[in-house]
C-alpha cells in the first residue's frame, strides 16, 4: 500500500502520456485523478495506522548504487514527518487533479497536462519518502523538471517558455549548492542515509576545517550549503525571482507548485535535516535572517501587484519566509505545521483565483475586475475563507500555525529571533493588507471589466467548486485538529525522532505582545478597507505622491532588473562571443568547414586531370605500365 | 642472311611502337586508335610465334591463336560501339570526344 501511494501517480503519468492521446481525453482525466484519489486515500490509512502504532517504517525497495563504501537504496521511509508530507501532497494534489478536469476542459492537450501533474506529484512523493539524501535529490530535481514542463505548458506563449527556463535556471543555482552540500555530507559522514548521519552529528559538532586561512565550522558550512539549495527551491529572497514568473503556467499548476509540491520541498528538507541544523547556529541564524527578509520583502511587493495570481505568489514567498523563520529558531514542528495549513489555504486561494480567472475568460488583472461577489458568490466566499485563514484570523488554521511561529521566534530570545519576531508581526499586517486589497479589488466596488465579459461571468462547474469546498474545510479546521499533534502537548510523542522538537514553552506570550500582533493585522485590514472600499481614489493619490517608493515596490525591488543587467546580459554576451568566435570561427573554421573547403580545392585540382581525351588516358596507362615494368625488372 | 630471332623481335618492337604512337599522335579518328590497338596485339603475336619456333614449344602458337580471337572480338565490339557513338554524336573525331573532362 505504501508503494501504491508513491507509484500510483507515476502510473497515472505513464498512462496518460503513453496511451492517453489515443483515447478520449476523459480517460486521462479520470484515470490520473482516480489514481491520485486512491493514493490520497491510502495515505489516510497509513496515517491512521501510524497514529495507532507510532512506528517508523523503512522499506528498502532496491539497492540503487553500490560502489565501494558508497551505498544508496531506493527506500520509502515512513515517519511522522514524511507521513504528514504524504498526506499534504497526495490530498492537495488529488483535489487539484479534480479541479483541473474542469479548469483545463477546453485545452487541446489534456492528457499531457494531467500526466505532468501526476509526474510532479510522484517526484514530490519520492522526495518526501526518501531515507537518504540522494533519493531526496532525485525527487528534488524531478520536481524541478516537472515544474519546468508545467510552467511552460502553454509553450506557444513566449513568456511561458521564458518563465519555465527562468524557473529551471534559478533552481539550478540553488541545486548546485545543494549538491555540494550533499557531497560534503558524504565526505564528512561517509554516508547519505539520514539515520546514520544523525547518529554521527554529535561527533562533528565542534569540528572545523581550514579554508584559505579561515577556520570554518563544518556543520555550519554544510547546513548553509543545504539551505542555499532550499532557498532556490523555496523561493527565498535572492533566488525567489522564478516564483512570480511561474504564474505563466495554468492556475492548477501554480496551486500545485505553491501549496503541495516544489516550494515546500525546501522547508521539508530543512526539517528533515533538523538534527544537523539544530547544531549549526550560524546557519540557523542565516536561515532566520533570510526567512524574515523574504517574509517582509515579498509582502511589500505583494502590496502593489495587480495580477491576481502574482499577489498570491508573493504571498507564498512571504509565508515561506515565515516557515524558514520557524525552522531557523528551531521550531521545526511549527514550520511543518505552517507548511501544512499553508498548503490548504494557499491551494484554496489559487484555485479560487483560478475560478475567478475562469469566470472572466482568462483576465488576470485585478484592476479590470471588481464587483464579482454577486456574480460568483461561492468563489467569493472561498476566497474570503482562504484570506481569513492566511492572515491568521482567530481559530482558522493560519491562526494557529502563524501564531506558533511568531511565538517561537519571540521565545528564541536571540537578537535574530527578536528581529524575526518584529518582522513577522509587521508582515502579518502587510499580509492582511494585500489579502484584503485582493478581495476588494476583485469582488467588490464597481465593475471595471468590459460589460459583456462581466455579464457573462458565471460560477465555475461543480467539478471545480467541489475541491474548493473541501479545501475550505481544510483551511478552517486543519489548524484546530492538528494543533495538539503538531505543536501541542502531544507533539513530542507524535514527532518521535523524525524531527527535533524543542520542549514547549510553558508560559504564553505576554498579553501586550499578543495584542501587538493582532493590532498590526487589524491595521492592515482597516487600511485596506479604507483604501480599496471607501476611498478608491486614495491609492492613486498615494502612489503618485510617494512615486519613488511605489516604483520600487511595483518593480519588485528591481531584482529582475539587476539580475538581468548583471547575469543575463553578461552571460548572453559571453555566449555570443563563444558562439561567434569560439564555435563558428575556431572549431567550425578549422574543423568541418575548413576540412570541406580543403577537400573542395583538392578535388578541383584532381578534376583537372580528367581532360576527357582518350589519348591522354591511354598515355597515362602506358606510362603507368612502363613504370610498373621498370619497377619489377630493376628493383 | 639468316633471319634470326632478333629480327623477329625487332620487327615486333617496331610494330608495337608504331601502334603506341598511333594511339597518341592520332587526333582525327577513333578507328585509327582501334587499328593501333590491333597493331600492338599483332606485335605481341609476332613475339609469341617467334619465341615458339625458337624454343620448339607449341604453347606460344596456341596463345597467339587466343590473342587473335580476342583481338577479333575486341575489334567487333569496338566498331559496334563506334557505330552507335557516331549515330549519337554525329562524329568520331578524337578531338570532340571529351565528355569525361573533369
Amino acid at each position: 500500500m505504501i508503494y501504491l501511494i508513491v507509484f500510483l501517480p507515476l502510473l497515472g503519468f505513464l498512462f496518460s502520456s503513453i496511451i492517453g492521446n489515443k483515447l478520449n481525453n476523459k480517460f486521462s482525466q479520470y484515470i490520473t485523478s482516480g489514481f491520485l484519489i486512491l493514493s490520497a486515500f491510502f495515505s489516510w490509512i497509513i496515517f491512521y495506522k501510524f497514529l495507532i502504532n507510532k512506528e517508523n517504517i523503512d522499506l528498502i525497495m532496491i539497492n540503487w548504487i553500490n560502489s565501494g563504501d558508497f551505498k544508496v537504496d531506493w527506500a520509502i521511509r515512513i515517519d511522522a514527518l514524511s507521513i504528514i508530507m504524504l498526506m499534504v501532497v497526495s490530498n492537495i494534489s488529488a483535489l487539484i487533479h479534480i479541479y483541473s478536469i474542469g479548469y483545463m476542459s477546453k485545452d487541446p492537450s489534456i492528457p499531457r497536462f494531467m500526466g505532468y501533474l501526476s509526474l510532479f506529484t510522484f517526484f514530490m512523493l519520492a522526495l518526501v519518502t526518501s531515507n537518504n539524501l540522494l533519493q531526496l535529490f532525485f525527487g528534488w530535481e524531478g520536481v524541478g523538471l516537472a515544474s519546468y514542463l508545467l510552467i511552460g505548458f502553454w509553450h506557444h506563449k513566449e513568456t511561458a517558455n521564458n518563465a519555465a527556463i527562468k524557473a529551471f535556471i534559478v533552481n539550478r543555482i540553488g541545486d548546485f549548492s545543494f549538491v555540494i552540500g550533499i557531497v560534503g555530507i558524504y565526505f564528512i559522514f561517509g554516508t547519505l542515509e539520514f539515520d546514520e548521519i544523525f547518529n554521527q552529528v554529535d561527533l562533528y559538532k565542534e569540528s572545523q576545517f581550514n579554508f584559505v586561512g579561515i577556520e570554518i565550522s563544518t556543520l555550519n558550512f554544510l547546513c548553509t550549503l543545504l539551505f542555499i539549495g532550499a532557498m532556490g527551491k523555496s523561493a527565498q529572497i535572492g533566488l525567489h525571482v522564478w516564483l512570480p514568473d511561474a504564474m505563466e503556467g495554468p492556475t492548477p499548476v501554480s496551486a500545485l507548485i505553491h501549496a503541495a509540491t516544489m516550494v515546500t520541498a525546501g522547508v521539508f528538507m530543512v526539517a528533515r535535516m533538523s538534527p544537523l541544523f539544530i547544531s549549526a547556529n550560524t546557519a540557523s541564524n542565516i536561515i532566520i535572517l533570510i526567512g524574515a527578509l523574504t517574509a517582509i520583502f515579498a509582502a511589500l511587493i505583494a502590496l502593489t501587484q495587480n495580477d491576481i495570481k502574482k499577489v498570491i505568489a508573493y504571498s507564498t514567498c512571504s509565508q515561506l519566509g515565515y516557515m524558514f523563520v520557524a525552522a531557523g529558531v528551531g521550531a521545526y514542528n511549527a514550520a511543518i505545521f505552517h507548511l501544512t495549513t499553508h498548503a490548504f489555504f494557499k491551494a484554496l486561494l489559487f484555485l479560487s483565483a483560478g475560478s475567478v480567472i475562469h469566470a472572466l475568460g482568462n483576465e488576470q488583472n485585478m484592476q479590470k475586475m471588481g464587483g464579482l461577489a454577486k456574480k460568483i458568490p461561492i468563489t467569493a466566499s472561498m476566497m474570503w475563507i482562504g484570506s481569513l485563514a492566511i492572515i491568521g484570523f482567530p481559530f482558522l488554521s493560519g491562526y494557529y500555525s502563524k501564531e506558533s511561529i511568531i511565538e517561537s521566534a519571540y521565545f528564541a530570545n536571540t537578537s535574530f529571533g527578536n528581529l524575526a519576531y518584529y518582522v513577522g508581526i509587521i508582515t502579518s499586517g502587510l499580509t492582511a493588507f494585500y489579502s484584503w486589497r485582493l478581495i476588494f479589488l476583485t469582488f467588490y466596488g464597481k465593475n471595471r471589466s468590459e460589460q459583456d465579459l462581466f455579464n457573462k461571468a458565471h460560477e465555475s462547474p461543480l467539478v471545480m467548486i467541489f475541491p474548493l469546498i473541501l479545501l475550505s474545510f481544510g483551511s478552517i479546521f486543519v489548524g484546530v485538529v492538528c494543533y495538539d499533534l503538531f505543536i501541542g502537548n502531544n507533539s513530542i510523542n507524535f514527532w518521535g525522532n523524525s524531527i527535533i522538537v524543542i520542549e514547549k514553552y510553558s508560559n504564553h506570550m505576554p498579553f501586550t505582545q499578543l495584542l501587538l500582533g493582532k493590532l498590526f493585522i487589524s491595521i492592515g485590514i482597516i487600511l485596506a478597507t479604507v483604501f480599496y472600499f471607501y476611498r478608491n481614489d486614495l491609492p492613486k493619490k498615494l502612489s503618485t505622491k510617494y512615486n519613488y517608493l511605489y516604483n520600487i515596490l511595483i518593480n519588485k525591488f528591481y531584482f529582475d532588473f539587476i539580475y538581468n543587467k548583471i547575469f543575463v546580459i553578461s552571460s548572453h554576451n559571453l555566449g555570443k562571443l563563444l558562439w561567434k568566435q569560439g564555435d563558428e570561427k575556431t572549431i567550425d573554421g578549422f574543423g568541418p568547414d575548413g576540412l570541406s573547403k580543403v577537400i573542395d580545392k583538392l578535388s578541383l585540382i584532381a578534376g583537372r586531370f580528367q581532360t576527357g581525351y582518350l589519348y591522354h588516358y591511354a598515355f597515362v596507362m602506358l606510362i603507368g605500365l612502363v613504370g610498373f615494368l621498370t619497377w619489377y625488372l630493376y628493383v | 642472311m639468316i633471319i634470326s630471332l632478333e629480327h623477329y623481335l625487332i620487327l615486333g618492337a617496331i610494330v608495337f611502337t608504331l601502334g603506341v604512337l598511333g594511339i597518341f599522335l592520332n587526333k582525327k579518328n577513333v578507328i585509327i586508335i582501334l587499328m593501333s590497338i590491333e597493331l600492338i596485339l599483332l606485335s605481341v603475336n609476332i613475339n609469341l610465334v617467334a619465341f615458339s619456333s625458337y624454343l620448339g614449344e607449341i604453347s606460344g602458337q596456341i596463345f597467339s591463336m587466343f590473342v587473335l580471337t580476342v583481338a577479333a572480338a575486341e575489334a567487333a565490339i569496338g566498331l559496334a560501339i563506334l557505330v552507335v557513338f557516331f549515330r549519337h554524336n554525329g562524329t568520331i573525331s578524337v578531338e570532340d570526344i571529351n565528355k569525361m573532362k573533369g
